[in-house]
């Protein structure tokens, strides 16, 4: 896949579109920013890369616009799930997918640097990150640095596209091999997971990236985190305040979270904070056969029942 | 004095108005002999229920909560207390990962009759909570007060 060929597709789309939604070059060489494309002159500046990792289909259902959006694999779990929960009308919307091998960790970068300035960074195939910094270069192997989600990725190809860049790429993995870590954590012991929370909940600034970057945190400016009547949470930091955001989060995702792990990417504090709405996904798969952002004529389980639920069984005392 | 253990520990029982709340009173009204550790928080209809309210009560000094609602096809609104069973199920099984025994959560269903099974529902219910002891230490339970 060339950048040429996107940048072919998106003046392509401009011509319905009033605006494309793809990345460009960020600051330095290392990060790239999402840009908004409106003049084909402006689509010259397009990449794709290992380094785009944003999830830029959070955009779209606070946008008015006929718009047209660039999208990975994970992206595109979220065009599914705004259909679902009718958040996007589908028609004022172009979907560019882009079947993706996989995207760099910053974090994990900049720590193999030593945090370093960057001053270049190349991907002479899939599976080579190269970087230049003052102190020469250095080679990666991009297993070392993808971000955590890529490793348990099971959509590599979007599942919703109007217009495909590149060729289709299937998932090595299957459904157990992805859910791997958190049926590990799920087989310890209630006190190691009391303290394995406590221990990375004690991390938390209350900064809210997590919730701020989450594409399916629909709520804006009426987050019950934030409201003073009912007043959920104190501005105190302390273990429960913390946890108790942490909860409304995932409890707000239950069953709708698309994995595309913008939350982690989000937090300074490097929390597993996906975990939790992962582990209510598998719930999800094992009662209601359901997997968020893959059918768009799915409903989401919390928003419907079945009046005889096959696999809930009455609790004994 | 209870026969189940000489301290109290502190559950909160949401009950849903037309049906459980009912089955609690009929309970006092028949004169069943309850444990009185329970507090409870009348609501409208189980689907009411937010799972958030449980893990609320949990995290601000509650040992153990008990959601009790209309049999399913019974519920007053038709259809809430089908939402609450997912709702519910899908905090009983996160509640583990989280660290907490969901022993200290309970769901169930009692129509406004069933007094006796309100009952044995209550007592078994705190019997079970008791067997874990208080989620809190001394110091943390005071947070909320």
């Amino acid at each position: 896949m060339g950048p040429e060929k996107l940048k072919e597709v998106i003046k392509e789309a401009l011509k319905d579109a009033e605006v494309v939604i793809a990345y460009k070059e960020g600051f330095d060489k290392l990060h790239s920013t999402p840009c908004f494309v409106t003049t084909p002159e402006e689509a010259d500046a397009v990449i794709f890369d290992p380094r785009c990792v944003q999830n830029l289909a959070s955009y779209l259902p606070s946008l008015k616009k006929k718009a047209a959006v660039v999208v990975k694999g994970c992206d595109s779990r979220t065009i599914v799930q705004y259909m679902q929960e009718a958040l996007i009308d589908r028609g004022k919307v172009t979907v560019i997918g882009i079947p993706c091998t996989g995207i760099v960790s910053i974090k994990k970068v900049m720590a193999k640097t030593g945090h370093q300035p960057i001053l270049d960074v190349t991907f002479p195939d899939k599976n080579t990150v190269v970087v230049k910094t003052p102190k020469g270069e250095q080679k990666m192997a991009m297993a070392d640095v993808a971000a955590d989600k890529c490793g348990s990725c099971l959509y590599p190809t979007p599942v919703v596209y109007d217009q495909l860049v590149g060729e289709p790429i299937e998932s090595d993995k299957t459904y157990e091999t992805a859910y791997k870590d958190v049926a590990e954590l799920a087989a310890k012991s209630l006190e190691e997971k009391k303290a394995y929370w406590e221990k990375e909940f004690d991390r938390c600034i209350r900064c809210y990236a997590c919730r701020n970057a989450c594409p399916m945190c629909v709520c804006q400016d009426s987050c019950i985190a934030e409201s003073r009547d009912p007043h959920w949470i104190s501005q105190k930091s302390n273990p429960t305040e913390k946890f108790m955001f942490h909860m409304i989060h995932a409890l707000h995702l239950a069953g709708r979270c698309v994995e595309c792990g913008e939350c982690e990417r989000a937090c300074p504090m490097g929390i597993p904070v996906n975990m939790l709405k992962r582990k209510i996904n598998q719930d999800m798969k094992e009662l209601y056969d359901y997997e968020p952002g893959v059918k768009p004529e799915d409903k989401p389980p919390m928003f419907t029942f079945s009046v005889e639920e096959k696999k809930i069984e009455e609790h004994k005392l | 004095m209870s026969e189940i253990a000489p301290k109290e520990l502190r559950i909160v029982g949401f009950l849903c108005n037309w049906c459980s709340y009912g089955g609690a009173d009929t309970a006092g009204v028949s004169r069943f002999r309850q444990p009185t550790d329970l507090r409870v928080i009348r609501v409208p209809c189980s689907g009411r229920v937010d799972p958030l309210f449980i893990v609320k009560s949990l995290l601000n000094g509650a040992d153990g909560v008990l959601v009790s609602g209309c049999h399913p096809r019974d519920c007053h609104y038709t259809d809430g207390n089908f939402y609450a069973r997912r709702r519910l199920e899908m905090l009983k099984r996160l509640l583990p990962f989280l660290g907490i025994d969901e022993k200290r959560f309970h769901y169930t269903w009692i129509s406004a009759s069933e007094g006796a099974r309100w009952q044995k529902t209550v007592t078994d219910f705190t019997t079970q909570v008791h067997k874990l002891g208080p989620l809190h230490s001394t110091t943390e339970a005071q947070i909320g007060s």
